[in-house]
């Protein structure tokens, strides 16, 4: 029996469809854990090699990393939501109260994807504790401490642009605070300071591009879900590819 | 028993250097290496993230089977829910606006933290504590980095767990149906409060404005004159750029506590801002 499923197994191992796959044998010896982390995409991420003091859990506490599979996680269940969302004013709620009673497993994806971004926003945070307190910024890392600090900025304006989706009191009204602050905008907002001499208008200050009119209504939820679900996401998958690439450059700092 | 070396199979030739090498065990060849620090990341780091995304699903997917996102009423423009909250993340800046105008609180100040943020690896000349968590080599780095992040956590509480009806201060023990009567004393600006003391208007505006240059002025001097290693080290435009975000940040608890314990409403009005 034993030798029937080895005899099976390299049969298929040895297939020109197995072999076309995967071009190297189960990572249990040296060359083969090599060749793992050179062919396969996601894995390549990583060195080949790591220092053993850089794997210290006490030392990252895995945050960016969490950060980062948060991240994956908000993009898996937010397609999914995608499907039954449209961002109308007149279906969106109704949209994502169908998600919650009538559809499989629609309430635990909305409730997944709420959480993961909490998890998130607080994890981006606590990760930039880290890197602080381990003076993980100084030379030569400056420059990716920069695209931190963009990141950190981009996870926020996802939030607050998925906060608007639901079209609920919650949402509307969340919103119209943030507004309020950017009409307030000095120079580009037309109740800021050196707003009026800018020449701003209600209808042509900064509030007014962000809401695509003078209140919060159908463009402003077509804007947010579009930087929600396009824009912010692209530009943030961006900045990550750039995160890690510099990582892998200027060498992880871990203690030596 | 000593062995007599009748003749070297390998004779010493003084031009050389030797060195005494070992054979060990080992699963893979390496040259040019010290001994060795480092390990494969498969199976080492793959599988600790494994675990870690395990981990966090588990406790995800357990909130979301526990509890859920809110959903409340509709939108609708023409019903205010009081108090209007903006989500956690945002609640410290909310809770700024008791204190500072919106441009300040919703735009300036954020655009500060960012800024300075940015700044952070190019006024910290320091070159210690990199790759551990060493407080004892960068003191000031450290308290002034968590005491921004205090603030902005404090005020988050204050927001979240603090503010009811009419974004006024309710304990977790009060009633949150009901709605407090509007505090007693009233707001009052800095310049009126000098008028009250007998100096005229014009007189007041010039030391409302020379309060806030001074405020400046001193934080920005006092280090220079007792702390000249500080400033050695980070040079003229270091320093200024450092002190001037520093107390910049200051600044926000300073106006929160003269505004509780004073009842300052704006510190300075000019024509086009107030603070
Ligand atoms: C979407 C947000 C972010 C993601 C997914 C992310 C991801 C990561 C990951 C996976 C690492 C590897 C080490 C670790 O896990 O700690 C890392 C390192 C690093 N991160 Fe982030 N990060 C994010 C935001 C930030 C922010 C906000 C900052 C700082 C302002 C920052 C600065 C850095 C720096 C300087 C390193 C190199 C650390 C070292 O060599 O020790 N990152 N990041």
């Amino acid at each position: 029996m034993v030798d029937f499923f080895e005899n099976l197994k390299n049969k298929i191992v040895e297939t020109q469809v197995w072999k076309s796959i995967f071009r190297h044998g189960f990572p249990d010896t040296d060359t083969n854990r090599a060749l793992v982390m050179f062919s396969n995409v996601l894995l390549h991420l990583h060195p080949v090699k790591v220092r053993k003091s850089a794997l210290r859990i006490r030392y990252t506490w895995c945050l960016g990393g969490l950060t980062f599979f948060m991240f994956i996680l908000l993009t898996i269940t937010g397609v999914f939501l995608m499907f039954y969302y449209v961002p109308d004013t007149r279906s969106a709620y109704q949209n994502i109260k169908d998600l919650q009673y009538a559809l499989y497993f629609g309430n635990l994806m909305r409730n997944l994807h709420r959480w993961g971004a909490h998890a998130m926003v607080f994890l981006v945070w606590l990760h930039m504790t880290r890197v602080f307190l381990t003076g993980s910024y100084k030379p030569p890392r400056e420059f990716n401490w920069i695209v931190g600090v963009l990141l950190l900025v981009l996870t926020l304006l996802l939030s607050w642009t998925g906060y608007l989706l639901p079209w609920d009191q919650l949402a509307l009204w969340a919103v119209t605070v943030g507004s309020k602050m950017a009409e307030a905008s000095p120079l580009i907002g037309y109740s800021g300071p050196f707003g009026k001499e800018m020449g701003m208008r209600v209808d042509n200050d900064i509030r007014f591009m962000l809401l695509g009119g003078t209140v919060v209504g159908q463009s402003t939820l077509l804007r947010f879900y579009v930087l929600h679900c396009v824009g912010l996401p692209l530009l943030a998958t961006l900045f990550l590819a750039v995160h890690f690439w510099r990582i892998r450059k200027d060498g992880f700092s871990g203690p030596l | 028993m000593a062995i007599e070396v009748k003749h070297e199979i390998f004779p010493k030739n003084p031009k050389k250097s030797y060195g005494l090498v070992e054979l060990v065990k080992g699963t893979s060849p390496i040259t040019d290496k010290e001994p060795e620090t480092t390990v494969f990341t498969w199976p080492n780091l793959v599988f600790i993230e494994l675990i870690a995304i395990l981990l966090s699903s588990i406790i995800l997917i357990a909130l979301s089977l526990y509890s859920g996102a809110p959903l409340e009423e509709m939108a609708s423009p023409d019903t205010t829910p009081n108090p209007m909250k903006a989500p956690w993340y945002f609640l410290g800046l909310q809770e700024l606006l008791v204190f500072f105008d919106p441009w300040l609180a919703g735009v300036v100040l954020p655009g500060l933290i960012i800024v300075g943020l940015i700044l952070v690896p190019y006024i910290d000349v320091n070159p210690k504590g990199v790759g551990q968590y060493n407080y004892t080599d960068r003191k000031f780095a450290i308290w002034t980095f968590s005491f921004g992040l205090a603030l902005w956590y404090i005020m988050i509480v204050v927001g979240v767990y603090l503010r009811g009806l009419d974004w006024q201060w309710y304990w977790p023990w009060d009633d949150w149906e009901l709605h407090k009567p509007p505090s007693a004393v009233s707001l009052i600006d800095y310049s009126l409060i000098l008028t009250s003391w007998g100096l005229s208007k014009g007189g007041a505006q010039i030391v409302a404005y020379a309060t806030v240059v001074g405020y400046f002025v001193v934080g920005m001097t006092i280090p220079f004159i007792f702390f000249r290693k500080f400033y050695k080290e980070l040079g003229f435009a270091r320093y200024n750029i450092t002190m001037l975000f520093f107390l910049m940040m200051m600044g926000v608890p300073v106006k929160i506590i003269l505004r509780i314990v004073f009842n300052i409403k704006y510190l300075l009005v000019t024509p086009f801002f107030k603070i």
